[in-house]
């Protein structure tokens, strides 16, 4: 943990940024979906509406964060980006037909034919491929911080070997994943429910997702203390680490903003709902990532260990700062173009 | 099937599929962007009708190409570990710069796309350019990848064969760098161009709409003519790199088996690896000598200079390369063709006999493209990095491979059969539009 804080780090901390913000964006996005394959009661047709209004021109541009999370990794820590591609090669696979039908599906049904089966049908597959996505991509998560994908990569790397389901399928399919899966959609869904509530501005509409907010927000809670529950019986170092001394601060953080955003949905404060939504999720990701550091892939490869050469952070590091100063400004014109037409 | 020839197959599926939809959303952007020019220039309905078709088609296939290009940045991870590993802080380079490029191209399809009423009419139209820019910059960027595998520079080998003293600079500039990027991005302007060319042409033999149709199919061919006329020359600029730089792949084309000064050149033919000789084929005395290296008596290394194992499968190079060049020669004439009788000022579309030969050649541009990396990649073998890494040794050690490359086979089967439906249903729609 001594090794100090240099260039290793500072691209770390990027990449985790590029996740965050693929969360909070392409996340929601995802949890449009959701509220999609849910949508219930007199108001089905305004919420699918809704929903797809919201995330037809941005969720492609949303998108390209996982691709900046995939390419940082592989140029910043092709060692750790190597090691993950072999150990999790089924559960990427499956997150990545799950993004292909996903993307495909929504477009499918926004430009193929309008009669109804049509649109039920590519609505079915758009709706069904957003909730088994943010499963996958928090199994895959669940399963790097339990520390298993890292103890099958070494094992592999030791050529000590296993069979074929304890290297390539017990790491992920587990119940600590399976919960880091189900916190992934929870979360994902609350903060799809509360952008959706701040997007429209029909009352009726907006009282649907301030309900399914609340709901999603219970469904965190569950998932975030049944996966706690969980790491304390099957990886006790994972849930010593989340409530030991060293982060307490930080899970109080956490706390704080989940009663803030519970509180602003409760009293529809929806400006404030949104801050605190996505602080609360920004805080559950930064929380796995102090847990682990100085690890990309507990319990063996740290930052240090699996860094790229220094010319090549250097360079990267160049890149990153003039990409954002193009990148940072037309994010902005696309949400603002978007933002101010809906009222 | 062995694991490392899934992999494969895996690897070029998932290229051949998206290397399509790569091509239209660098091309199609343009297209749809001169449209909307053309539209505010003259005011003409039908060009207005035409950029909204066009932008249509485009958000659909863009959609396809960005997640099949998502399936293709982990796939690198999940078969290629082995490369990754050792190849990453090498490339990584142009692949962040393709990542930035790419988000341009998103964002600003986004406000192409939504922001016909939302934004000013030059902040359309620009908003289209950066799309169709960005899009250029992003198949550039990804090809400088794929030249620095075939001539790899910047590094030197360490006693482990891992890379060391790496400069990515110097990997962006690899000798193969500028002749591949041009012929990619030809590539993309003329297989597009020409596809919906013949589209529109086809339309307009069937007699629907032809105000519509006339205009799209003389803006198609702006776009598609030009660069399918120049891909030829900018293939003989790749083929001299090939030559000086990857002898091996150089024979495989030709099916030259012998090392001979004044080699001829192959048309047609099957390279036999057993009796190691290229049987039935036409040759042209001299003629591959003077194309690859622009003298008649210059030598050509054959395929035995090298051990059995350090080639590729010569039958599927020359094959490919055949097909390419074919193809590739029938839609430049026909370009040619047309831009002839476009020049005697006759219009296009009443030339019936034009209309056909275009509508023929519609699919050739995408399927020369595929033929094309099928030739870059395929006659790399077995290596993945020319020289210093071979295949076998990038590839994951997961067992299996055939159910992965099962299950995405038919994805992709499923997936590509939705979208010729979905293009065909947008297509069939226009022949109503307004004259």
């Amino acid at each position: 943990m001594n090794a100090g804080v240099g260039l290793p780090e500072l691209l770390a901390a990027i990449v985790v940024l590029a996740l965050n913000a693929y969360v909070l964006t392409g996340g929601a996005d995802f949890g449009g979906g959701v509220w999609d394959l849910l949508a219930r009661g007199p108001r089905r047709a305004a919420q699918r509406t809704l929903i797809a209004s919201q995330i037809g021109p941005i969720w492609e541009a949303n998108h390209v964060w996982l691709i900046l999370v995939v390419v940082l990794l592989f140029t910043a820590f092709p060692a750790a980006f190597a090691a993950l591609g072999i150990v999790l090669h089924i559960p990427l696979s499956l997150m990545l037909i799950g993004i292909v039908l996903r993307g495909a599906a929504f477009v499918f049904r926004s430009y193929g034919a309008r009669d109804d089966a049509t649109q039920q049908r590519w609505g079915r597959v758009f709706a069904m491929a957003s909730v088994v996505t943010p499963v996958l991509l928090g199994v895959i998560v669940g399963s790097i911080a339990s520390g298993a994908a890292g103890a099958a990569a070494d094992r592999l790397a030791s050529a000590r070997g296993g069979s074929f389901t304890s290297l390539y399928v017990a790491p992920w399919l587990s119940p600590f994943p399976l919960a880091m899966g189900a916190l992934a959609l929870a979360m994902f869904a609350f903060l799809a429910a509360v952008y959706l509530a701040l997007a429209t501005d029909d009352a009726a509409l907006r009282e649907d997702f301030r309900r399914r907010a609340l709901g999603a927000a219970a469904a965190i809670f569950v998932a975030a203390f049944g996966g706690l529950a969980v790491a304390h019986i099957m990886v006790p170092q994972v849930s010593g680490a989340l409530i030991g001394s060293g982060s307490a601060g930080f899970q109080v953080m956490t706390a704080l903003a989940a009663i803030a955003a519970l509180w602003a949905v409760w009293t529809r404060r929806w400006q404030t709902a949104r801050i605190a939504a996505a602080l609360q999720v920004s805080l559950i990701l930064w929380g796995w990532v102090l847990v682990q550091y100085p690890f990309v892939v507990p319990p063996t490869l740290t930052i240090r260990a699996t860094a790229a050469p220094r010319t090549t952070l250097e360079l990267l590091l160049g890149a990153l700062v003039g990409g954002a100063l193009i990148l940072f400004p037309s994010l902005a014109y696309l949400f603002r173009t978007f933002a101010a037409a809906k009222r | 099937m062995t694991d490392l020839l899934a992999a494969r197959t895996q690897m070029a599926m998932s290229l051949g599929f998206h290397i399509v939809f790569a091509e239209i959303g660098i091309a199609m952007p343009l297209m749809m962007v001169l449209a909307e020019w053309r539209w505010r220039r003259t005011g003409e309905q039908a060009y207005y009708d035409l950029a909204r078709r066009w932008a249509k088609g485009t958000a659909v296939l863009f959609a396809v190409g960005a997640v099949s290009g998502t399936v293709l940045s982990f796939e690198l991870g999940l078969l290629w570990p082995g490369f990754m590993r050792h190849a990453g802080p090498l490339i990584g380079m142009p692949f962040s710069l393709e990542g930035f490029a790419f988000f341009l191209e998103a964002i600003f399809l986004g406000v192409y796309l939504y922001g016909w009423e939302r934004v000013g009419p030059r902040a359309h139209l620009a908003a289209g350019v950066v799309v169709a820019a960005s899009g250029a910059a992003s198949a550039v960027f990804v090809v400088l990848v794929n030249a620095w595998m075939n001539t790899p520079v910047g590094f030197t080998l360490d006693a482990a064969g891992g890379f060391a003293n790496i400069d990515p600079v110097t990997a962006m500039r690899s000798p193969a760098a500028f002749q591949q990027a041009l012929h990619m991005l030809l590539a993309s302007y003329a297989a597009t161009g020409m596809a919906v060319a013949g589209v529109h042409a086809w339309m307009l033999l069937r007699g629907a709409a032809p105000a519509f149709h006339g205009r799209a199919l003389a803006l198609a061919l702006y776009v598609g003519g030009p660069a399918a006329v120049l891909q030829p020359f900018s293939g003989d600029l790749s083929a001299r790199v090939v030559a000086a730089t990857q002898p091996v792949k150089l024979a495989a084309l030709e099916g030259q088996w012998e090392t001979v000064r004044g080699a001829p050149l192959r048309i047609g033919g099957w390279p036999d690896a057993s009796r190691e000789e290229t049987r039935y084929a036409l040759e042209i005395p001299r003629g591959l000598s003077l194309l690859a290296f622009h003298d008649p008596h210059a030598e050509v290394q054959g395929l035995r200079a090298v051990p059995a194992e350090d080639r590729p499968p010569v039958a599927v190079v020359h094959v490919a390369f055949q097909m390419m060049v074919g193809l590739g020669s029938a839609l430049a004439l026909v370009a040619l063709w047309a831009g002839w009788v476009a020049w005697r000022r006759r219009d296009l579309s009443s030339d019936r006999r034009l209309l056909r030969a275009l509508a023929i050649v519609g699919p050739f541009g995408f399927l020369a493209t595929e033929a094309g990396w099928v030739v870059t990649e395929v006659g790399r073998q077995p290596w993945i990095v020319q020289g210093f890494m071979r295949t076998a040794h990038a590839v994951t050690p997961m067992p299996g491979l055939v159910a992965p490359l099962a299950t995405f086979t038919v994805l992709y089967l499923g997936l590509g059969a939705v979208v010729v439906a979905l293009v065909a249903s947008l297509v069939r729609e226009t022949s109503g539009a307004r004259a």
